[in-house]
């Protein structure tokens, strides 16, 4: 078939170790004496335990709820009881310990009651929430909640449906394993996929080193009653991220900052069409996986493996080895060390990789950067790597976002052909944690600056509430003042008219008389008093009037705690 | 670290051993043409790096193994005394090596901090302050018919006195500072053209000695050493600046051509120029770079008061890299240059 492909920018060509477990049969590893399965296996909340301790589950019991849209539920793996619910040491860089159903399996394997879902005939949300609440997840990596994707938001349509088959991260083959031995099944979850979503046109991208995967895909798509166009994409890393396979078989970006369903178009993995498939026809929860073993192990090759299997299990199947120096989940690009080789293998491990010294060497001693920019020609996001890691280095992050830090999918092609051999992810990744950081103190420091704001506002508004009531009462007073002091000064007042007759009628008024030239006096000196008063002082408000009054108040105190001492002194020798 | 991200089997080391490996044409027509006498300039500027190397990184408390044989102090030796005459008395280099390695190198923070490159700073200091020993260079032996031996070479370098006349007979000017005398003695480019000291190409001998730069280069080139951006550039910056000017009055201005063929052009457009430490990074950042130091080295050539312009135009394009790297930013994946919309 003649489509069309384009050409993504950057991306390497990593040796990819395929060869070593691609070819033996998939082999369904046996049911542990014990199951540690974890309440949070996927992108958005963790789900909400549902069982006790000391409950019996069967497999593929619910034993814990999906908890909000984002979310999906977790199942019993196998028929046993719940011995634990408890914080365990998980797959996952941190190597901190999250919560987790521990069951001890009663070797019996039996399964509640499966019922298989007529699709075609249910309202699409109803089939979405029952995604969710079988587990739902996609099987890429990323373990989106698979009912979340599968909507096609407000259009109710997307398109164009790609299965993504890409597989390009090395040594990893539980996708191409998959894609030749069940390639009919993953055909009947793109039918579900196509249903849920409206599309009109379905690809499966496939890198050209899977041959054997094209043709059974080939045949399986020949078998169906509606199109699906299966194309062999060129072998680059990371030609498998959903975003580069987009490029690849449309020549479309996807908007940075945005959704692939803004163009539409969905990404789905092949092993997350198998899970649906199973879910949908079969009844059956995501409690199981293809988990490639390989590396530094006798027999590298694909397991079918039940979610909450300690991966040490799966190493001593495909036959242990000395020398072994550490455990991968993931790829050599983009996989995470494990804290042991005991930690479960959970809804997102693909492939677990056993490190050796011959196999993966230390890497030398980095060097300082030479700017030679051999990771900016091959970054698929089309970054400055060497920048990010300047600024990322020297704390600067501001300048790190302003250089596009989040449109970085830490695909580790930058740290693949780095001279100075610098693990340049693992600084995109600090960045990135210490930005997520810093948000959340400012959001915590906002909230905090609001409560002052609003204790301050708060206490300053009861003061002028007190103020105000002081201000009424002070005026209340001096009023009554000012009356009392009217009704003594009005006679006072043209007093010097009359008291000069009155004296000298003599007599008969003679202490009215000195009362009257003292009344006078008074008079006279607050006219005077008046004249020489600071000018700016005439039109005093209340408030400026009390704060005046307060002050003469203090001084007066003062200068009688001044006087007092001498007055004790004075009084007592 | 959590990073997994496997290096690859890249390294320093082998890039600069690479451009080190692209250099051997160059030296090789060097010795065939001029005479043996490189070889002990460059055994000298490579000792000395390695010495100033050794001791600053001692001084500066860092590890001696991965930097010293990271080679770049080697590159940056050999750089510059393929660009020096080659009969320069030996304390013209170790000034020169010490300049580049302890100064413009380590004294900006070593390895990968240098704002200038290197070896062009060790060059501009010696031309700067040494101007008369700079232009000695010895004569193409096609046309002197003789060259120095080994031991007079030594000889020569070290302290040593040679007769004038067999002095005279090995040394004379270089083409380009033939074209720019016979430009101050009011001769025409054709009438200095006429001297026997240019061939076809350019000068005769330089013009092979170029060729042999071309050919490290495109190794390099061909290797994925280098990027074609600064070259392709820079050389589109002589060829236009120079065609400009000979176009306007081709009897004062030297050909293209002639710049073309210059063994200076060929060693800055592919080892100097594209040295990424001091360069810019930005694919458009990369053809500005070249191109204006391109233009810049015919500007100093003709209209500067220095033999060579290479060196200045380099150490000026230098400082404006931070500006270029800003303004010259990419678009990024899912992003086009008036807003966030998908490419197609």
């Amino acid at each position: 078939m003649a489509r069309e492909l384009f050409r993504f920018k950057g991306g390497v060509h990593p040796p990819d170790h395929k060869a070593e477990s691609n070819a033996r049969p998939i082999h369904a590893a046996p049911i542990p004496r014990q199951l540690v399965i974890p309440v949070r296996q996927h992108i958005g909340n963790p789900a909400k335990p549902v069982v006790d301790v000391g409950d019996t589950v069967r497999t593929g019991q619910l034993i814990a709820a999906a908890d909000g849209t984002i979310s999906a539920a977790v199942h019993a793996s196998s028929s046993g009881t719940v011995v634990a619910v408890e914080p365990r040491v998980l797959p996952h860089a941190s190597g901190l310990p999250d919560l987790c159903i521990v069951i001890d399996t009663d070797g019996r394997d039996e399964w509640v009651e499966r019922t298989p879902l007529d699709y075609r005939a249910m309202p699409a949300a109803d089939l979405r929430m029952k995604l969710r609440d079988m587990g739902l997840a996609g099987l890429g990596g990323a373990v989106f909640p698979s009912a979340v994707k599968l909507d096609a938001g407000p259009a109710q349509i997307c398109p164009l449906l790609i299965l993504n088959g890409g597989e390009c991260e090395p040594w990893i083959t539980c996708d191409d394993v998959l894609m030749r031995h069940h390639a009919d099944d993953i055909m009947r979850g793109a039918a579900i996929m196509r249903h849920l979503l409206g599309s009109t046109e379905v690809l499966v991208g496939i890198e050209d080193n899977k041959p054997e995967a094209l043709a059974a895909m080939r045949e399986a798509a020949a078998r169906l009653e509606f199109a699906v166009e299966v194309v062999a994409v060129p072998s680059v890393y990371p030609g498998g991220g959903a975003k580069q396979m987009i490029e690849t078989l449309t020549g479309r970006q996807v908007p940075s900052g945005k959704l692939s369903t803004d163009i539409g178009i969905q990404v789905f993995n092949v092993g997350t069409a198998h899970a649906l498939a199973r879910a949908v026809l079969h009844g059956e929860p995501m409690i199981e996986r293809l988990v490639t073993v390989t590396g530094h192990v006798l027999r590298p090759q694909n397991f079918r493996v039940r979610i909450g299997t300690p991966m040490q299990t799966l190493i001593d199947l495909a036959g242990d080895r000395e020398g072994a120096t550490g455990v991968l989940m993931g790829g050599p690009m983009m996989g995470l060390v494990m804290p042991n080789s005991h930690v479960p293998v959970v809804k997102a491990t693909n492939c677990i990789l056993v490190q050796s010294r011959e196999l993966f060497p230390a890497p030398p001693a980095a060097l300082p950067c030479i700017r030679c920019t051999r990771c900016a020609d091959v970054c698929p996001a089309e970054l400055q790597p060497q920048e990010l890691f300047r600024f990322a280095k020297a704390g600067d992050f501001g300048r790190a976002q302003e250089y596009h830090l989040f449109d970085c999918i830490e695909c580790g092609c930058c740290t693949y052909v780095c001279p100075s051999h610098i693990p340049l992810v693992a600084y995109y990744r600090y960045g990135k944690s210490e930005i997520w950081a810093r948000e959340r103190e400012k959001r915590a420091a906002d909230l905090a600056r609001e409560r002052h704001e609003f204790r301050q506002f708060r206490l300053e508004r009861e003061k002028v509430e007190k103020a105000a009531k002081l201000a009424a009462k002070a005026a209340a007073a001096r009023a009554q003042a000012a009356q009392d002091q009217a009704r003594r000064v009005a006679p006072a007042t043209d007093a010097p008219a009359t008291a000069t007759p009155d004296a000298a009628a003599g007599g008969t008024g003679e202490a009215d008389a000195k009362k009257a030239i003292i009344a006078a006096a008074l008079a006279r000196a607050q006219a005077k008093k008046a004249q020489s008063a600071p000018k700016n002082t005439g039109q005093l408000s209340p408030e400026q009037q009390r704060a005046i009054d307060e002050i003469e108040a203090r001084r007066a105190k003062i200068r009688e705690l001044a006087r007092k001492p001498l007055e004790s002194e004075t009084e007592n020798p | 670290m959590t990073d997994t991200s496997a290096p690859g089997r890249d390294s320093v080391t082998r890039i600069m051993a690479w451009v080190l490996g692209a250099l051997v044409p160059g030296i090789a027509a060097h010795v065939w043409l001029f005479g043996p006498a490189i070889l002990i300039t460059l055994a000298l500027a490579t000792v000395t790096a390695v010495a100033a190397e050794a001791a600053m990184l001692r001084a500066r408390g860092y590890p001696l193994r991965p930097f010293l044989f990271d080679l770049s102090a080697v590159v940056t030796a050999w750089l510059l005394a393929l660009s020096l005459p080659p009969l320069a008395p030996w304390w013209l280099i170790v000034t020169g090596v010490l300049a580049a390695i302890v100064v413009a190198k380590h004294l900006y923070g070593g390895l990968g901090q240098n704002i200038f490159n290197p070896a062009m700073v060790g060059y501009a200091v010696l031309i700067v302050s040494f101007p008369a020993q700079m232009t000695q260079w010895a004569g193409p032996l096609e046309l002197t018919g003789t060259s120095l031996t080994l031991n007079e070479s030594a000889t020569l370098i070290f302290g040593g006195e040679l007769p004038r006349a067999r002095l005279d007979a090995v040394t004379m000017a270089t083409p380009l500072d033939t074209l720019r005398t016979g430009l101050l003695q009011q001769l025409t480019v054709d009438e200095t053209l006429r001297q026997p000291i240019f061939g076809t190409l350019g000068g005769v001998g330089f013009e092979w000695l170029a060729v042999a730069f071309w050919v490290g280069g495109l190794i390099l080139w061909a290797r994925r050493i280098i990027g074609w951006q600064v070259p392709m550039a820079f050389l589109a910056g002589i060829v236009l600046a120079a065609g400009l000017l000979h176009f306007a009055d081709a009897g004062r201005y030297g050909s293209p051509l002639f710049h073309f063929f210059a063994p200076s052009v060929a060693l800055a457009a592919f080892f100097i120029a594209t040295d990424p430490v001091s360069g810019a990074t930005t694919p458009r950042g990369k053809l500005i770079f070249g191109f204006g130091a391109g233009v810049l080295t015919i500007v100093i050539r003709t209209w500067g008061g220095f033999p060579d312009g290479v060196a200045f135009a380099i150490l000026l394009m230098n400082l404006a890299v931070p500006l270029i790297d800003q303004t010259t930013q990419p678009r990024i994946y899912g992003e086009t240059r008036t807003g966030r919309e998908p490419r197609a």
